[in-house]
């Protein structure tokens, strides 16, 4: 075993992992392997090339930092006008462009072209607690706000820690910063704080409390969607317990601000074909996601009216001035 | 009897030839990710992932190569921190402290197969007791809130005295530059960032990895360049490899302690692997009293960290597998690795898919006998590849410094940091203050400080919170002994006998 043949050894892992070929389209997921934006992009990407929507096969670089900051002002600064630049993107992208945690970067430096999935947003009781609904938990929060915390996967601010006071709001409550909120590491972390009984309820993705559902030892007080998720009847959504709060997680892309919009039709009609397929159907179906396809100026114009109203929010809580 | 008949399903999924070779392949590269400074198990495991889907590899086999990588690399970390005194991950840090020592009196090759044997007592025993008790453990984290946890971190801060037993007062120093580095960054509780000056790759924090890396494999770097390789740490040598015997009976009952205590450190989200060698030393250290040398190349000051986080890495399986909850950096990774290939762990795994969890079980012994196979007869060729000239190593471990700091987010930032961590370190070394504490502070504080903020938020600001269950007194209790019990054993023990170990030895 000599030293030079390790050298050699991690040298190409990493190129492997950072280089990119000149010809393939490269999906940028801005998190470390094994996340939900490395899962679009190693997803997304298969299908592209299943379907022959691409010429090679997609390379999916992950750039990780600063909650995805890093990769948006990477393509902001340096790949304006790559055509074959994809990059993976979900509510949590939105949230923080809308609260400037992108260090002064803005939603409008990038097009979002498409989302192809939803996880949807719940929110969830250990099976022992009190409340049977939605209804019942609003006025325990509206008689005693201290008596209630909420545990989330995302920092105080994050799309986690909206979702109950979208909630709340719409049901007259308007003193958002009263309700106690604790950002954990995780939605899985937050579900075992729950169950523990540290916290009463708690905030996330559908996808994180499957297991738990399964399992019997939580109850969904509600799910953040238009309907019922598939899979998921029995479930009631917020809306038809006549709170109208949707909240979900999308799974989609931004391209860069500086290509044609020649090229932004093209990628919108590549990702309206993924959605399509049978085959993200089938990933959609085993990963708890449900239907939400949304591309080209339809997606940017939703996208923008998220922003203005997480901005608003964000304010009234004092995450932003 | 239906516990045998699973692990039977587990070994007949695990034992074909294509799995029983990629464990040989996975232990090997995994010992050499983990002895390599700033490649630890985490990025090892993250770099895999890829090319087990290239391979397209099925799941039981994915598990089987990826296990085995992350077993190998916690095996492999105590190799550069005993010959180099270069800690090779985060979890091997502890290691460093008598290890190097005992390497530099002349008996590497006892340290290194010593803690080959402690791994494989710690990373075997904790197995099984992933294997018997994961169902129940499963509900072990539904006690901790965050009161708990924060009692926990405190009772690792106060035994953090008694590591370094040099000069309190500059340990105490180290700890906190360490929690100030640990502030860095976006506040979990506020949403706010802190100290990151408007850059964007502050917002997530200083990276351990690249903290460890820069104040030990770097700031080495400096100190070989001032001595011309002289009074270096590069270049211990290993003469022969022989089994000592005697230091492995004495050491039984300290792995036999230090793998429960990093079973139980690894079983509780969010502690990991580094808590386990964390608080087995410590609690070895107490043990021992003023009879042991610890510091000095005690061979239980081995045998304890590694035990330790050997058995950690078993136990961060149980969370991640019952709850989906990683309990360790690594973990989160072969989480994400399960997610992928459409298992999702969760209460139920175990009755969903009998044969991934089985699987997963039978490799992690697979993966232990091959390690010890290969750590122990075998261990000269790991030694043999750090121990060409110091002129050669060198260069060598700066630049697998760089290319693991760089793949860590693919960022020239880190790069910069490493750099400041290392000449941060040569003059902390020269000021002799202990560069382990930074490190704790580093990895504990924010943990720490989250647990204590949460459960601020959850009490309104009511202090009395943090005594609010028995499992949070019992650690306070710990936590105030640990702290005070030393004044008075120095009391009772007029005169420690500082050399008494050199007579037994």
């Amino acid at each position: 075993m000599n030293f030079t043949r390790l050298l050699a050894l991690g040298t190409s892992a990493l190129i492997s992992l950072g280089a990119s070929q000149a010809m393939a389209t490269e999906c940028i997921a801005p998190a470390n392997a094994g996340g939900g934006w490395d899962f679009t992009c190693r997803q997304v990407g298969k299908i592209l090339y299943d379907l022959k929507l691409v010429p090679n096969p997609v390379q999916v670089t992950n750039m990780a930092g600063a909650g995805g900051g890093l990769a948006f002002s990477n393509v902001v600064n340096e790949r304006n006008t790559d055509d074959d630049l994809i990059v993976a993107a979900s509510s949590a992208t939105t949230t923080r462009l809308a609260q400037n945690a992108f260090g002064g970067a803005t939603a409008d430096q990038v097009r979002f072209v498409g989302a192809i999935g939803a996880d949807p947003g719940v929110i969830v009781v250990a099976k022992d607690s009190p409340w049977q609904n939605l209804t019942d938990m609003v006025e325990a929060i509206k008689a005693d706000p201290a008596s209630v915390t909420f545990a989330g996967g995302s920092a105080a601010g994050g799309f986690d820690h909206m979702k109950p006071l979208q909630i709340l709001k719409k049901a007259g409550f308007d003193d958002v910063r009263a309700i106690k909120y604790i950002g954990v590491d995780g939605g899985a972390d937050a579900i075992t704080q729950t169950i523990g009984g540290h916290t009463q309820a708690m905030t996330g993705d559908m996808s994180e409390i499957i297991g738990f559902i399964k399992s019997g030892d939580v109850r969904v007080l509600a799910v953040m969607t238009n309907e019922r998720v598939p899979g998921f009847e029995d479930i009631p959504t917020a809306k038809e317990q006549g709170f109208d709060v949707i909240a979900v997680n999308w799974r989609g892309l931004y391209v860069p601000k500086g290509i044609s919009d020649d090229a932004f039709t093209m990628w919108a009609s590549k990702l309206q074909a993924v959605a399509d397929s049978a085959e993200w159907q089938e990933v959609m179906k085993s990963n708890g996601l449900a239907p939400f396809t949304l591309v080209g100026n339809d997606f940017q114009s939703w996208v923008d009216g998220v922003i203005a109203e997480t901005t608003e929010l964000s304010k009234e809580i004092g995450v932003i001035q | 009897m239906e516990l045998l008949s699973n692990l039977g399903l587990g070994f007949s999924v695990a034992l074909t030839p294509l799995s029983l070779f990629l464990a040989v392949v996975g232990c090997f590269m995994g010992t050499i990710i983990g002895a390599l400074p700033g490649l630890g198990p985490s990025n090892g495991v993250a770099i895999l992932i890829p090319l087990s889907f290239s391979l397209g590899l099925d799941a039981t086999s994915a598990l089987v190569l990826l296990t085995s990588v992350y077993y190998g690399a916690m095996y492999g970390g105590r190799i550069s921190s005993i010959l180099l005194n270069i800690p090779g991950d985060e979890p091997a840090l502890m290691t460093t402290l008598d290890g190097y020592p005992m390497a530099k009196a002349g008996r590497a090759g006892d340290a290194l197969v010593l803690s080959g044997v402690a791994s494989f007592v710690g990373g075997f025993f904790a197995t099984i007791g992933l294997m018997v008790l994961a169902p129940l453990l499963a509900r072990a984290a539904y006690f901790f809130g965050p009161s708990e946890y924060f009692a926990l971190y405190l009772l690792a801060f106060t035994t953090l005295g008694g590591i370094t037993s040099k000069n309190q007062a500059k340990a105490l120093i180290a700890a906190c530059i360490g929690l100030g580095i640990a502030m860095i960054g976006l506040d979990n509780t506020t949403g706010m960032p802190r100290f990151t000056f408007g850059n964007l790759h502050l917002m997530d924090g200083v990276d351990f990895l690249v903290a460890i890396v820069g104040l030990f494999a770097i700031a080495e770097v400096f100190f070989f360049i001032e001595s011309h390789g002289l009074n270096s740490a590069i270049g211990v040598k290993v003469d022969k490899v022989t089994i000592p015997l005697r230091d492995i009976i004495k050491s039984g009952w300290t792995m036999a302690r230090s793998t429960v205590i990093g079973f139980l450190a690894g079983v509780l989200p969010g502690a990991g692997a580094s808590l386990g060698s964390f608080m087995a030393y410590a609690a070895e250290k107490s043990i021992a009293g003023p009879s042991g040398s610890f510091g000095k190349g005690d061979p239980r000051g081995i045998a304890a960290p590694e035990a330790g986080n050997n058995a950690a890495a078993a136990g961060a399986l149980v969370p991640m597998l019952t709850l989906g909850v990683p309990g360790s950096g690594t973990t989160a990774v072969l989480l994400a690795l399960l997610m992928t290939l459409n298992i999702t762990p969760g209460p139920t795994l175990f009755a969903d898919k009998p044969e991934v969890v089985w699987g997963l079980i039978a490799s992690l012994f697979i993966a232990n006998v091959v390690l010890l196979i290969m750590n122990v007869p075998m261990v000269k060729i790991f030694v043999k590849i750090l121990s060409v000239p110091a002129w050669v190593l060198l260069p060598g471990v700066t630049m697998i410094s760089f290319v693991g700091i760089y793949s860590l987010t693919g960022s020239y930032f880190d790069l910069l940091l490493m750099i400041a961590f290392g000449a941060a370190g040569y003059f902390l070394r020269k000021l002799e203050v202990p560069t382990v504490p930074i490190i704790m502070g580093i990895l504990l504080g924010g943990h720490m400080e989250d647990s204590l903020r949460r459960s601020m938020v959850i009490s309104g600001g009511d202090w009395t919170h943090l005594f609010n269950s028995s499992i949070s007194i019992g650690l306070w209790v710990a936590a105030i002994g640990g702290l005070v019990a030393p004044l008075f054993l120095r009391r009772l023990v007029k005169r420690p006998v500082p050399h008494a170990m050199d007579l037994e030895d």
